[in-house]
């Protein structure tokens, strides 16, 4: 679904559905509201910008997020918020630029990343990004030179991803707050560079 | 069991579902080269019907020229194997 969800024919249809679940008493307004609380309050790009500062300082746990992205956000404190899906990260390198879409909806490891921006949603992105991604990457100001290969992650299935991006030159002389302040929800999603 | 081994070549089905599917219709028909295993999920497909089914899922990497006609860039998705046929 695309846009703002309170416009959509699709916000009624939940509100219906939550109504039937309440009068059936199988949950109430207060656990649907803690749930989403729950999800909500600690979801923040600042996560996924810890885990990136890490790996950047840390070679050793960059190979174990690669490897097997939810161990690797479990150790930062993010299992609970990151189970019921398979955690991928995928690595920006010289000459490979990674970028994220749910083609079909709008999934994403919102845990990480935070609440999914709007454009992120919207069919434009999400037609467009699959199909041209060089000039939709443009249009948000990241402009890759022809030789780099960019390979978009379709989250059509149980796979949500994460873009690890590449790290600044000056990487040896921060620290890892330092680190974590430079990196950008967009940097995470892949529609910039850090 | 996993059918396909990563490397193999792969067809997305191309016939149309009549229900619920995630199967995007972007590259059914296409054929692509499976990366790797990611594992054994549901099949969407089967579950929106009421039955649990697992099945091994494929990360499966298409080519822009093979999905579009032209461009360079690759497109990766995960596909349940009931989605894909052995491209010949």
């Amino acid at each position: 679904m695309s846009g703002s969800h309170d416009e959509l024919p699709v916000a009624a249809r939940v509100r219906g559905l939550e109504e039937r679940l309440i009068a059936a008493g199988l949950v109430t307004d207060a656990e649907l509201e803690e749930v989403l609380a729950a999800v909500f309050t600690s979801a923040s790009p600042t996560n996924g910008a810890r885990m990136v500062a890490r790996a950047w300082t840390d070679p050793a746990y960059a190979g174990r997020l690669l490897a097997d992205g939810n161990a690797a956000a479990a150790e930062l404190g993010f299992a609970e918020q990151t189970r019921g899906y398979l955690l991928k990260a995928v690595q920006n390198i010289p000459d490979v630029h990674n970028v994220i879409v749910c083609t079909l909806c709008s999934c994403y490891p919102t845990a990480l990343l935070g609440p999914s921006p709007s454009w992120y949603k919207s069919f434009a992105y999400r037609s467009r990004v699959v199909r041209e991604p060089r000039a939709v990457l443009a249009e948000f100001g990241l402009e890759l030179p022809d030789r780099t290969e960019i390979r978009v992650w379709d989250a059509n299935s149980e796979t949500r991803y994460l873009v690890l991006p590449r790290p600044p030159a000056e990487v040896g002389g921060l620290d890892e707050d330092a680190l974590a302040a430079l990196v950008t929800r967009n940097g995470l999603i892949g529609t910039a560079l850090r | 069991m996993a059918r396909f081994a990563a490397g193999a070549r792969v067809r997305a089905r191309p016939a149309d579902p009549d229900g619920h599917t995630r199967l995007p219709r972007y590259v059914r028909g296409h054929v692509g080269e499976v990366l790797e295993v990611r594992a054994a999920w549901a099949v969407p497909d089967e579950t929106v019907r009421g039955i649990t089914r697992r099945e091994p899922v494929y990360a499966v990497r298409f080519g822009a020229a093979e999905l579009w006609g032209s461009g360079s860039h690759a497109v990766i998705l995960d596909l349940w194997e009931s989605y894909l046929e052995e491209a010949t």
